[in-house]
């Protein structure tokens, strides 16, 4: 009999395909959004995890101009120098200082070009940012004083210029510049921001200024603080440094601005937990609409149901036999709508964590959870109306208007 | 033919007895008593012709006999057990091995085939698909639906609908056919042709057949005609030979 009450089923969703349909795509929906969206919310926070893990600890970024100038609100503060960072050096609280400065421009070798960053710095910079040198070497301190036209490339130049050889030894051209390539950087991958930070050349700040800018400026300086030194007291330190070099008067407001990398980590951390937040209640919004859709169909259909069941009883089905045929209706539908719904789900998700450049590392319990809360809709509103038409007199299921 | 019994048998009990059934609808007010203390007894292998104006009660009779509604007060006994002593599923079992109902507005399930609604009841008497299939096929085709059996109701016309709700009926062989005017939407020859099926199911099979009709036509195949007026029985009488 149980054959047979699955048979009934399976008909009785065949005939009414249109209300079949509506219901696996209330299903469908529910499951489907939750699904995608909270594997990519995860996906983002694992990726912003990574990415506080790979910011060095204990790292500050100097910046010449005011503190919180949004865009395009930069005042004329005169840029740092060189000697800022070999005063800074001399500071004890100051573990290791890299200068930095860029410039966009076009590296050349053979026939191949790549639009890409060109970054002066020293050999600090990499063991502060968490750059592994892959192969070749990093600069020499020698390089670095003088300036030498050797430089260190990131993956995506490689890729771009070299393909999959070797590029160390191999002379790329950045303008008039001929520039030794000695050392490939280990792949990081994108940024919070979705930028490509393999898409890089490393050189001496010296040569950088040199041959490309033109002037001494450093644009901004990374300072690591020697171990076990407070955050606070670095920055005071670093602060009163800056302000005598550059002459600021004891009311005059600093003209540059001290970064703590980890305020960055932890505002970052807190935009992805509200993005999140954001991304799961429009899943729970989907999964709510996706269930009144479910409910609607249902409800709907009683009318023409209840009469089903009045004619089922009447010819001599037991109301246990109706319900069990209609729990296996609505439970025949959900985990059709679930399974598709998954699929779809994992499927966005999949393609969204690829554009995105995040992980996709999809949850289990998510799925679970999706998947039961839909089936439950389904089940609840397929089968509590025929729980309840089965309790009629057959003749009042008859009549039911 | 044989010896005479040693003793005699106890009496068979009748198959379906009314004793002072009531159906009272509504309350206060707008109270109907669409049945007033009827009393009706039917033997096995009777054919009774049930007459009366629209709202004597003839359906809310039918419906009581059929066990799909219950009485307000009296007294049910099918083959002599009181049916107000039954739970919904026993009543549900009595309905599929005994009865065979065709209700006055068909009550087809839509979108479903003419065969598959011929086929229903014997679902739910446990009949192996392919037997179901024969049987139903033999039912349309008694009833002069040959070549629809894959249309639905919303394909049908009033009077093939009609037809498919009497083979149902009829395809489970049931003890008792109640069919509340089976030839409300059929032309005379059609009817005709309905009464002498149901003649022939009386005469040789033996079985016992409850009809409301509004004809005096189709009243004249059954061999008992009961009226009803205003929820009572008003006349109770044999039918004469038809000529
Ligand atoms: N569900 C109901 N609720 C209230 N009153 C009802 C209900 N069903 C029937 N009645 C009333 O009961 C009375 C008998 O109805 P019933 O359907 O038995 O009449 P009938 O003899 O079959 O009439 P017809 O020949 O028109 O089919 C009528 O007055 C009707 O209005
Ligand atoms: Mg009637």
């Amino acid at each position: 009999m149980l054959w047979e009450t699955i048979r009934l089923a399976v008909q009785a969703i065949t005939r009414n395909v249109l209300r079949s349909f509506l219901t696996v795509l209330g299903v469908v929906i529910g499951v489907a959004a939750v699904i995608a969206m909270v594997t990519v919310g995860q996906g983002s926070s694992a990726q912003v995890s990574a990415d506080v893990a790979s910011l060095g600890t204990n790292m500050l970024i100097l910046r010449p101009g005011k503190q919180m100038m949004g865009p395009g609100q930069r005042d004329q503060a005169p840029a740092f120098r060189l000697a800022d960072t070999e005063a800074l050096k001399t500071l004890a609280v100051v573990g290791s200082v890299a200068p930095v400065s860029s410039s966009s421009q076009t590296a050349v070798y053979g026939n191949a070009n790549i639009a890409t960053s060109i970054t002066g710095t020293n050999s600090s910079y990499l063991t502060v940012s968490n750059w592994v040198v892959l192969r070749g070497r990093a600069f020499s301190e020698v390089e670095e004083r003088s300036g030498a036209a050797v430089c260190i490339i990131g993956e995506t130049v490689r890729q771009e210029l070299f393909g999959n050889t070797d590029p160390t030894g191999e002379m790329i051209r950045i303008k008039a510049m001929s520039c030794q390539v000695i050392g490939l950087l280990q792949a990081k991958g994108a940024s919070s921001f979705g930028q490509d930070q393999d898409d890089v050349v490393m050189m001496p700040i010296r040569a950088l200024q040199r041959r490309l800018t033109g002037n001494q400026d450093v644009a901004t300086i990374s300072v690591a603080l020697a171990k076990s030194v407070s955050t606070e007291r670095g920055i005071r330190e670093i602060q009163t440094l800056l302000r005598e070099r550059r002459r600021i008067g004891p009311h005059e407001e600093d003209d540059f601005s001290v970064t703590d990398l980890k305020e960055i980590a932890s505002m970052l951390t807190s935009v992805n937990t509200v993005l999140t937040g954001l991304l799961s209640s429009v899943a729970a919004v989907s999964l709510l609409v996706g269930g009144i859709g479910i409910m609607n169909i249902m409800l709907v259909s009683v009318t023409e149901r209840t009469r089903e069941i009045g004619i089922r009883l009447a010819v001599g089905a037991e109301a246990g036999q109706v319900m069990t045929q209609f729990l296996v209706e609505a439970v025949v539908l959900s985990i059709l709508g679930g399974v598709i719904g998954i699929a779809l789900g994992l499927s966005l998700a999949y393609f969204a964590s690829r554009m995105m450049v995040i992980p996709f590392s999809p949850d289990p319990l998510v799925v679970v959870m999706a998947f039961g809360f839909s089936a439950l809709v389904g089940v609840i509103f397929g089968y509590f109306p025929a729980r309840r038409a089965a309790r009629l007199d057959p003749i009042e299921a008859l009549r039911y208007q | 033919m044989g010896a005479p019994l040693p003793v005699p048998l106890p009496p068979t009990p009748p198959l379906i007895e009314l004793r002072g059934i009531s159906r009272i609808y509504g309350q206060g007010e707008a109270e109907v008593r669409a049945l007033d203390g009827v009393d009706l007894t039917i033997h096995a292998g009777e054919f009774v012709a049930i007459m009366g104006p629209s709202g004597s009660g003839k359906s809310t009779a039918m419906n009581i006999i059929g066990c799909l509604d219950r009485p307000t007060s009296g007294h049910y006994l099918f083959n002599g057990v009181e049916v107000a002593g039954l739970n919904r599923d026993q009543l549900a079992l009595l309905r599929r091995h005994y009865l065979g109902f065709v209700f006055q507005g068909f009550n087809l399930l839509a979108r479903t085939t003419a065969l598959e609604n011929v086929e229903l009841p014997m679902i739910y008497k446990g009949l192996p698909r392919s037997e179901r299939q024969t049987r139903a096929r033999a039912a349309l085709a008694k009833v002069g639906l040959q070549g629809r059996e894959h249309h639905d109701p919303s394909q049908l016309s009033g009077g093939q609908q009609q037809r498919v709700a009497i083979a149902r009926a009829l395809a489970g062989e049931p003890m008792v056919i109640l069919a509340d005017e089976p030839t409300g939407n059929l032309d005379t020859t059609r009817s005709h042709e309905i009464m002498e099926l149901l003649v022939a199911l009386n005469r040789d099979e033996g079985m016992t057949i409850v009809m409301v009709t509004h004809e005096e036509d189709m009243a004249s195949f059954a061999r008992r005609l009961v009226v009803f007026v205003d929820g009572r029985v008003a006349r109770d009488e044999p039918v004469r030979e038809r000529v």
